[in-house]
Order: C-alpha cells, then structure tokens, then sequence
C-alpha cells in the first residue's frame, strides 16, 4: 500500500499541532510536524507530501486578526508551492486557525484564478468571546473529498474568531450554488438555529468552507479533539462506545491521498 | 523617518463588538447618555515607504477585506461632532506590544522594514457626556492607569517611545556608617523591604568586607532575601500557644508539611519542595510535576496582565523544572469580593471586584489559550474581604522524561538567556509582593506589573523541548520573580558566576544594569549550556526565531560577580546571598473564638434555602468563565470541567490523557474553605485536604498515588493571631496528609494580603490555604462523572452526616457563621475513600459527587439536574450522627468525607460488600419526572422542586 505522508504546519503560536498529527497517523498516515520557516527555506519539502494541514492555535498571537500575519506569510513566500501544491491533486486542510489562515490567504473560499479573493472573512464571534463548546455539523457537498456526504458529526469548537462573513449577499450566493458550504451549524436534529446552535454567528450558519476541487477544506471545529470515544463531552453516558466523529476526515483524507495522488 | 498613522474601523453593517461592549460597560456604570461607541485600532508606523505602498500596507496587512476599511491619517470625527467624544488608549513607553511585535515582523514578510511601530484603540464616544464622565468611562472600563495613558480630543500624540541611551554610572549604597533609623530609611525609601535584622546584617557583613555595597548587591540581596523566594515566615522558627498551651517549631515548614512528605517516604516522590516544580512518577518512562504560584498583588492593580503574567509564569516553573518539562493543563483558583457591590462600598485604590473579576479571567483565558495548554480545573471563591486584594491562584502541570527530573549545570557551563528581551516591566515585583497593599500603591508601583507575550512564550517553549530531547543543555530555569538575578543565582550557588548585563537583548535603551538584573520581564529561561554545544543550541533557537543570548558563564568560586561594559559593578559571596539570611522566631497564638450555633427553627419546607444556595455566588455555576478557556487542546481531555446531559453540569475533577497512545490518566483537583477558618484553621485546612481527595476520588482516581500541593494566601503575620492560624492550618497538613498518606510534593506561601485604606482601616483577607492534588487513573475508560445516569438506579451516601453546619452556605445565606465547623475523621475518611476508589475501579458505581459546599441537597440537586432526570431521596436511609436530628442539618450540613454513589439495582451487592464496616446507606434513587424530592425522616417532602428550575437558578448568577 503505498505511503501517505501529511505535513502539519508549525508556526510561532500554533499549539494544535501534536493532537492533529496523531490523528493523521491513526488514520494510517505517515505525519510531520514541521515549522513553516523550514518550508520557506527550502520550498522543493512539499513535494515529499500529499496532506497539507494548517493546524489550529493562535498564529502569532493573532495579532491584527486571527490568522492573518501567518497568511501574510503564506501570500509573500508560499503562494506558488501552495498553488502548486493543489494543482498537483493533492488535499490541503485548514482547522481553526488553519481555515482562518487559508482564508485570510484567499486559498478558500479560493476563485478561479488568483488566490486573493477578499470576497469572504472570519471575524470576531458575535458572543464577543473565546468560547469552547461542541457542535453538530451537517455536511453541506458531496464534493468534498474530506467529507462524508450525509453524516451529521459532532466535534467541539474553540475559537474567539470563528464567525463567517461575506462581503455580500452575491458571494453567499455563489458559495451556495457552487457548493462551497461544506459544512453548517446545526442542532442534534439537524436544524440550523441560534446561539448556542451556531456558536459564532456565522452566515448562513457556515462552519466550513471548501474550493473549487473538492481538495481544500477549511473548518472552525476541531476534527484532531474527536477521534476517541473518551473525547466525547458524555461518552460517561453512552452504553455503546462510537468512536470518534473527527477520525472521518482524517479517514477520508488519507483514504483519498492514497487512492489518488 | 516618517510616522505613518492608520486607523482601522468596522464596515457599516459589520459588527463592532469591541465597540458594542464597551458600550454596554458604559451603561453598567449608569451612564445613559452615550448611544453608540465605535472602536477602532490604531497603527502607529515610523518607516520610509512609499504612500502607495502605505496603502497597500493597511490595504492588505491591517484591514480586514470585508468587514474593516481603514484611514490613512487622522479620520474625521462621525457626523454629528458636536456630540462626540474621542479618546485614545496608548501603552505607555516600555510597555510590552506583542500586536507591534508581529506588525514589524509582517511587514518585513511583506520586503520592507519598519524602524518602530506602535499600536493603539481609539474610541468614539456618541452622546453628551458631562467633562468628569469622559474620565470615569476612560479610567474605568478603557484604560488603566498602570500601563496607560489617554488621550482626549483629536488633537495630542502619544508620547515619543524614544528613551535615552544609558550612561554606566556605578552607584554605591553605603550603609557601614548608618543608624538603625537610616538603615530602615534606607530600606524603604529603594523598596527592598528588609526589616532591621536583615538590614544590620548586611551592615556587618560589609562591614567585615570593609567596603560599601553597590546598588545592584543590595537589590540582590533584597530580591534574594524576600518573602516571596525564601519563604521566611514558613521556615521560621515559632513559640506557639494554644489556647494556652504551649509548643515549639524550629522550622515550622520543616515540621510540618514537609515533614509528612519525608516521613510517607513514597517510592513514586521523584523530586519534591526541591525544584520549581514537584515531581512524581507518572509511568515507566515518565514523570509529572505540578506547580500552584500565586500572582495576588499585581491582579489588584492590572487585572488583565497580573493574572496573564501568573499563568505565564507558572507555565515556566514545570518548563524549568529538572531538564524542562511539556505543559499539559492549567489550573485556576480565584477569590474575589462579591460582583454586585455598588460603585461606593469600594474602598478608594480598589478596582470594582467585577471588573477584576472580568479581567482576571481574560487573562488567564488570553494567555492559556494562546500556550495551547488546557485548562482543566479550577474554583471560585466570593468573599468581600478579597476585594481589595484578590487572590489568583495559577497551576501548571507539566509532563517529563523521567530519565531528566535533575539538573546538573557545571563550572565553565555558558549562561544563556533564551526568549523575551529585558525591560523595564516588573522591576520590584518579588519584594513588592512581599509587602502590604496601600490605596497609593496603584501609582507608586505600577512598573511592577509584568506585561506578557504568550507567543513568545510559546516559541521559547517549541524550541526548549527540542533542545532538551537533543541534551544540549545542562541545566535549566525560568526567570520568575527577581529576573536574571533570581535565576543566575539559583542555578549557579553552588558554584558562582559571572554575567555581563550589557549583552542581555533590551526592549528599548536606557535602562541601568541595576534594571537589566532585577527586571521580571516575561517569557525568558535561562540555560547552562556546554561552549561546544552553544552553535548547535543556537541553531534551534534562530530556526524558529527565538532569540538567545550568552550573558556569562558559570565558574567554580561561589561568587557572583556582575559586569557591565567590562567594570565589575558588583561581586557577592554565594554563601552570603542564599544562606546569609537571618533566622527568625516568631510568636503565635490562636484562642478558640467565643461562637455559638444560631437557633434556626424548623421549617416544613427548604426549597427556598437550596434555591438560595444554588444560587450564591460561591455554589453557581461557573460556565461563564469555563467555556472561555480552551480545555480542550492537546485533545488529552477525559473528563472535562462540565459534564452531564447538557454538557453544564459541574465535574469534581479533571481527568486528561496526558500520552494520546496510552490509556493511562492524570486527575487533577482542588479543595478551598476559607469560611470554616474563621472558626477554626486546623478544620479547614483538613476540610481542604479532604475535599481535594474527595473530588479525585469521585472520577476514578487512584487513592495511593494522591499528591497534593499547598498555597497559604494570608495576611499579616507579624501578628501572633495572624500567625497562630497559620500554624494551626500547617499542623493540619501534616495530620491530613498522614492519614491519606497523600504527601505534599510542592507549595508557596504569599503573606501580607492585606490593605491599608485611606481612613486607615486595614483589610486583611480571610486565612486562605488552597490545596490542589494529583492522582493517576490506570485506565482512563473507567472514570465515571458527577451526572445522574438512568431512571431507577440506586443512590447511596457513603460517609456520615454530621451536625456541622458551621461556616456552611446554609448559614451564610442565612447570615450567622456558627461554631461547629466540619470535622474529619482521620481513620475513617481514607476507608471511605479507598473504598470508593475500589468500587468505581470494579465498574460498580454510575456516577460519583462529592457532598461539599450546600450539603446533600445540593449535591443531590447538582446530580439530578447534571444528569436531565429527577431523584427521590429520603433522609430515613442517611448515616447521621446521633445529634445530628434537625432537617436543616441533614439537608445542608457540609460535614466531610461523604459521597454520594449512584449504583445499578443488579451492582447493589457488590457494591454493599466494598462499603461493609463503613457508615453508609441507601438515600434514593433516580426518577424519569425531573423532580427532587426530598422526603424527612417522619416521611414529609422537605424538597420538592422542579430540577430545570433549581439549575435555571443555579446558572443565573453568571449568565453574563
């Protein structure tokens, strides 16, 4: 079988970087944790994976706003190898401040031709506060190759900057017709509501955001926090033990990677 | 170079929420006339660029694409001008600004390079405000005082950052020739807060010397000599009397607290009272320690950034403790005055409790969250003599190689400081927080508040882990309070050294060598590194952009000796600075306070008392601040700190998996009641101690690997009485430790939290001790939470219900304090939890809660409304002691050692067989109908109330 390699960003404040790894490697990857200044001094490492991830934390601090002195850095040194990158066929994933970072780069919602778009952001939470709560996620695309169609998860959220907002009602249009949604807010029964509900006050209830492939995921809630049963803010409670709800992404990532590219 | 200036503002359409919640603080005040506020930050950019390539700077870097635009320049007030208030908040010179830091490094990313940059908020106040309400809404919600100033109107700039260069001037500090008189003036008027004992003993030292000291020895001395690193009044020796009766400790520590430790002799103690942190055996391969620090002083006066810096600072005690450990959870333990008092019951000096309150949490919750470390328990306490001296109580646990727990620097070993620069933040903080609080202490000592940069931190952190597991370095430790000098002297007593303070990398110019070696400035270790091991440490370092410094070396003379620019500007004898300092004896007493128990008559109903405690301060539940830290990083979360249903019920404990490829797991918890001290200190100290056992207990945690950690928070105790309660509490620890042979493996003591008001009142808190613990669960898939589970299991007590009532939450809502504080019984609360430890590892037990503060009625409405059902009890199946016959007492006692056990009908007995020769009984079981009812020993429901109501009651204090 062959050999499905991630890298996980690391970068000053990023601080979700072991958890994301291992769960990589439960999913039968062969992952890397690797700072992004050795990715910038030598731009030819990328070739040696399939899986990007942008792990979560706080990127610099999120000085400025969440994610964007880290995406400044991507836009002036890696704008090309990432392209590249996802030209080639291979999967980017942004979690947390990882979404943020991919969208503040113009990789997600990404257009059709230049990275930066500035047609959609992630800004404070309406809440006003860093907040650490679970959510459920109902999967908005099929086209996603993260993403099992139809399979409503549940992982927690930990952001203080997490809420989705578009320039216009138009780009929420596009998103939705182009079926960059790809995944929404919702309550035990699947239905969009308020706060708690959706925890930031995200448009549209958007939790998550995908590209023109299928290959590039962005989300605010922590798939690498969910892929053990004992996780699970009642798993005291449940008689059977299901396992975690995050490991599907990482199984399908990985799934995916080794069957295509 | 010229000064760019950049104002950033929300789109309309785009919540301000900044602005948005300034403005709702601006109401809290009674201020109505203020209808909207607007935020906006400020860049403040000295460089040479282009107006075109300004524009795409704040295009670009600054603003926010889709829901920010910016200016270039001065905006222009909003419309309606006349009726608009401007203010501007700067950090004042030298103040740490980690948002400037990343902007430079930015826009270097972007090819250019900035010579300075500034940041700032800036507020525009809608509405008329009369001329003395712009300055209490700029004093009391915009900025402080400490580390800002403001501006009003549109017209000033902020002070130029530019500070002048140094001059090397040696300054000597002669005190061979001084009076008893000038040797205390001498000592208060340069802040060393040394008593007369100290400051002759350093006379006669000098003398012997025959020269003067420099200012920089003195400063040593006095940093090295504080209260807060030596731990004086603990290791002194004490004449006590009990009432009336006498006894003698030649070191009170030693005979106490540490005593159990060396008397328990446990194989599992790796290193303990010994290094920054305690440390005990985790696994074959690896080792925990836990350190509990307070940062009392500076939360008073800057909330936000004393309780930002105390976590900080505690993260770097397990990071420099034997080779460097890995964080992995955060604790918090808070006391503040009650959040509802009015603006004019805060005495002058003081920050209304609820603003400190506000601020301590956001900086526990700024810093924590950005290290990426879960914080996973903690507690709250409200009492009105915290108000102007709050506690802060800040844990860190950190996971190491057991093969590393020592440190071994060496002679000819290199110094290296690794991380933040040196400024001038925080000069004084080790004495200052030796010292009573005085309403003037808000401006005289605000350059002892510390600023963090948690990033940096961070990046300090991701490089000294790599660095140690590659083993090129030696030794290791933080630069915690007293700085360089703290930490250069530690490292090296054994041995000596040498620094040149002019190579430490400064924030800014001019500050003396004096600042450069006492400077608490954040985020630095220090490292002892081997000169053939310095290129490839270095190079770790530079990869990820974390500066590191050689500022000297260790040698083999046992003197230090500090230089700057190549002249010796001071030298002390090793053995003089750690050892030198003077023994003490103290005098302690402590009298049974003349109290009695209320006379409370008998009611046919209690609902309104459990909803009243429910919903008191203490007992309410504490989301609010919960779901603002991240407790859930690192992904090691087994039992987090809200459990239930609902995810909101409270958890006795944390449970983390601390290796994610291992089942094994890490329970941490606490204990505090500083109420049952006003009684009696020896009662509440082992109350503390029990209810921390307790709460590990009731997760699953194993009984026989119980560490636990000591923080005495008192005030004056240069007062007998004062003093005597401490004692009391310490011989406490010792008999509590002993009977749980759970030994203490670390603690720190802060005194003199007390307050000197204008009128000349003083407010001492009351005696605080905090004790956490530490405890390993062996397999992580058989904890159990506090949450009820299914309809028709079976409820049990295990422990005995007593008539203590004293110093209860049924008292206090109530209004007395009553006599009999809780007890424990010393041969039977470890049987109780052993044997319930025993039970919930056999998989018998469905959920576990400890009975505390409120009682059984609360634990049992915690239960029912954590697990969304209902729960019949009756008081005929509770164990009591005879004397215990009144309702209220049964109901709402906090007598210790109690559990309350929920066990399926088919486990009864099994379970009843672990329990035999213990006092415990069947008290009900769970329902369907979501209702408590409590029904008395003459079969009268003595509660009966709706759960979704008492938990609505229970979480409305902090539904903020």
């Amino acid at each position: 079988m062959a050999e499905v390699r991630a890298i996980v960003m690391r970068a000053a404040g990023i601080n979700c970087d072991m958890e994301t790894e291992y769960a990589l490697e439960l999913a039968g990857a062969k992952a890397e944790r690797v700072h992004i200044n050795r990715v910038i001094e030598s731009k030819e490492l990328l070739d040696q994976y399939q899986i990007m991830v942008f792990p979560g934390g706080f990127s610099y601090g999120d000085d400025v706003a969440a994610g964007k002195i880290l995406a400044n850095q991507v836009v002036h040194h890696l704008s090309e190898p990432v392209a590249k990158f996802i030209g080639d066929g291979k999967l980017v994933l942004g979690i947390c401040n990882g979404f943020q970072v991919l969208v503040k780069a113009g990789v997600l919602p990404g257009g059709d031709s230049a990275m930066r778009q500035e047609q959609v952001t992630i800004t404070n939470n309406d809440s006003g506060k860093f907040e650490d709560r679970w959510v459920y996620l109902s999967p908005q695309t099929d086209r996603c190759v993260f993403i099992e169609a139809g399979r409503r998860i549940y992982l927690p959220v930990a952001h203080a900057e997490g809420k989705v907002v578009t320039k216009d009602s138009g780009v929420l249009e596009t998103l939705r017709s182009e079926g960059r949604i790809a995944f929404k807010y919702v309550d035990e029964d699947g239905r969009e509501g308020d706060y708690p509900v959706n925890p930031n006050g995200s448009v549209d209830s958007i939790a998550g955001l995908t590209d023109a492939t299928g290959r590039v995921l962005g989300l605010m809630p922590h798939p690498e926090r969910f892929v053990r049963r004992t996780q699970h803010p009642r798993w005291s409670r449940m008689q059977d033990g299901r396992g975690g709800d995050g490991m599907t992404i990482f199984n399908n990532a990985v799934r995916y990677a080794r069957e295509n590219v | 170079m010229r000064q760019w200036r950049f104002e950033v503002f929300n789109r309309r359409g785009f919540a301000d929420v900044h602005g948005k919640s300034v403005l709702d603080d601006i109401r809290e005040l009674g201020i109505t006339s203020v209808e909207a506020v607007q935020s906006a930050r400020v860049f403040l950019i000295e460089a040479d660029f282009e107006e075109a390539f300004a524009r795409r700077l704040a295009r670009e870097l600054l603003t926010d694409p889709v829901c920010e635009e910016y200016y270039c320049g001065r905006s222009g007030a909003p419309a309606g001008l006349a009726r608009a208030t401007l203010i501007e908040v700067h950090l004042k010179s030298g103040v740490t600004d980690p948002v400037a830091e990343s902007v430079m490094a930015a826009v270097a990313d972007m090819g250019v390079r900035a010579g300075n940059v500034r940041t700032a908020r800036k507020y525009v106040l809608l509405g008329q405000l009369a001329k003395g309400q712009t300055e209490t809404i700029a004093k009391k919600i915009l900025a402080n005082d400490c580390i800002e100033d403001v501006i009003v109107g549109n017209e000033a700039e902020p002070p130029s950052p530019h500070l002048k260069p140094y001059e090397l001037q040696v300054v000597q500090w002669p005190v061979r020739e001084l009076s008893d008189e000038d040797l205390l003036a001498l000592s208060k008027g340069k802040d060393l807060f040394l008593n007369l004992v100290e400051m002759q003993t350093i006379q006669a030292h000098y003398g012997e010397l025959g020269r003067e000291p420099t200012d920089v020895e003195l400063e040593s001395i006095a940093q090295t000599w504080s209260e807060h690193c030596v731990h004086k009044t603990l290791k002194s020796s004490v004449d006590m009397s009990v009432d009336g009766e006498q006894a003698h400790f030649d070191n009170l520590l030693k005979e106490t607290v540490f005593r159990a430790t060396k008397e328990l002799d446990k194989g599992w103690c790796i290193s303990v009272f010994a290094d920054n942190a305690g440390v005990v055996e985790f696994d074959e391969d690896s080792a925990v320690c836990f350190k509990v620090e307070t940062h009392n002083h500076p939360s008073a006066l800057d909330p936000y950034g004393g309780a930002a810096t105390g976590i900080g600072g505690v993260i770097r005690d397990p990071m420099g403790t034997g080779m460097g450990a890995r964080p992995i959870a955060n604790t918090d333990i808070f006391c503040f005055g009650e959040p509802d008092k009015k603006l004019d019951e805060v005495p002058k000096g003081v920050l209304h409790p609820r603003r400190i309150m506000r601020g301590v949490v956001a900086g526990v919750r700024d810093y924590g969250n950005r290290m990426g470390i879960p914080t996973v328990n903690g507690a709250i306490y409200f009492d009105d003599r915290y108000m102007a001296n709050p506690l802060v109580y800040c844990g860190n646990i950190g996971l190491m190689d057991k093969r590393k727990c020592f440190k071994n620097p060496q002679s000819g070993n290199l110094i290296v400081v690794v991380g933040g620069r040196t400024g001038r933040d925080g000069i004084h903080g080790a004495t200052f927080s030796s010292g009573q609080m005085t309403h003037e202490h808000e401006t005289i000592f605000s350059h002892a508040v510390q600023i963090g940069n948690p990033i940096t931190e961070k990046k300090m952190l991701d490089v000294l882990v790599q660095a140690n597991e590659a083993g090129l370095y030696e030794a290791i430790t933080d630069c915690g309070a007293g700085g360089l000098s703290s930490a250069v002297g530690e490292m090296g007593r054994n041995l000596g050294a040498e620094v040149d303070l002019e190579r430490a990398p400064l924030k800014y110019a001019g500050l003396s060598y004096t600042e450069i070696w006492i400077s608490e400035a954040q985020e630095r270790m220090v490292v002892a590194v081997k000169p053939e091991n310095l290129e490839a440490i270095t190079k770790i370092f530079d990869g990820e952009n974390v500066q590191s410094t050689v500022v000297g070396r260790f040698t083999d003379d046992k003197k230090l000796r500090l230089r700057y620019n190549g002249q010796q500007v001071g030298e002390l004898d090793m053995d003089f600075l750690h050892d030198g300092v003077p023994k003490y004896s103290r005098k302690a007493v402590w009298e049974r306070p003349e109290l009695s128990e209320p006379s409370l008559g008998e009611k046919d109903n209690y609902n309104d008392e459990l909803v009243a405690i429910l919903s008191s301060y203490n007992v309410a539940s504490k989301e609010w601040v919960i779901r603002q830290y991240d407790h859930e990083v690192q992904g090691g979360s087994v039992v987090k700190p809200l459990t239930g249903a609902a995810n909101d019920g409270p958890s006795d404990a944390a449970v983390i998996q601390p290796k994610l490829d291992s089942d094994r797991g890490l329970a941490i918890s606490c204990g505090m009641n500083p109420v049952y001290g006003d009684i009696d200190p020896y009662r509440m100290a082992l109350a503390g101690i029990d209810e921390a056992v307790r709460n590990i207990v009731c997760v699953g945690a194993r009984v026989d690997r119980i560490a636990l950690l000591d923080n005495f928070c008192w005030g004056d105790c240069t007062r007998p009485r004062t003093f005597g309660a401490l004692v009391r509490a310490a011989q406490a620890c010792y008999d509590g430790a002993m009977a749980f042979e759970a030994p203490f493996i670390s603690g720190k003591d802060s005194l003199n939290n007390e307050f000197a008001c204008e009128d000349g009142r003083t407010i001492s808190i009351p005696a605080t001790l905090l004790i956490s613990a530490i405890s390993l669960v062996d397999d992580i898939n058989k904890c159990v939470t506090m949450d009820a589970k299914r309809a028709s299991n079976l409820l049990f007590i295990v422990g005995e219900t007593k008539n203590e009532l004293g110093g209860s939450h049924y008292y206090k809502i109530k209004g007395h304090l009553g006599a009999n504080a809780p007890g424990v019984d010393l041969e039977l609360a470890p049987r109780i939890a052993a044997s319930v430890s025993r039970a919930i590892g056999e998989g018998l037990v469905e959920s576990c809660h400890d009975c505390s503060e409120g009682g059984l009625a609360v634990g049992l409405a915690e239960m029912g409304f954590a697990g969304g059902l209902g729960i019949r009890a009756d008081l005929r199946g509770l164990p009591r002691s005879k004397d215990c016959c009144g309702v209220d007492s049964q109901l709402f006692s906090e007598s210790n050692s109690r559990y309350i056990v929920e066990v399926e009908p088919e486990k009864y007995d099994a379970f009843a067989k672990l329990m035999l020769n213990l006092p415990f009984g069947q008290i009900g079981s769970v329902t369907e109908d979501g209702r408590l009812v409590v029904r008395a020993e003459d079969g009268r429901a003595v509660i009966d109330a709706d759960l979704v109501a008492l938990k609505r009651a229970w979480q409305a204090p902090f539904d903020w």
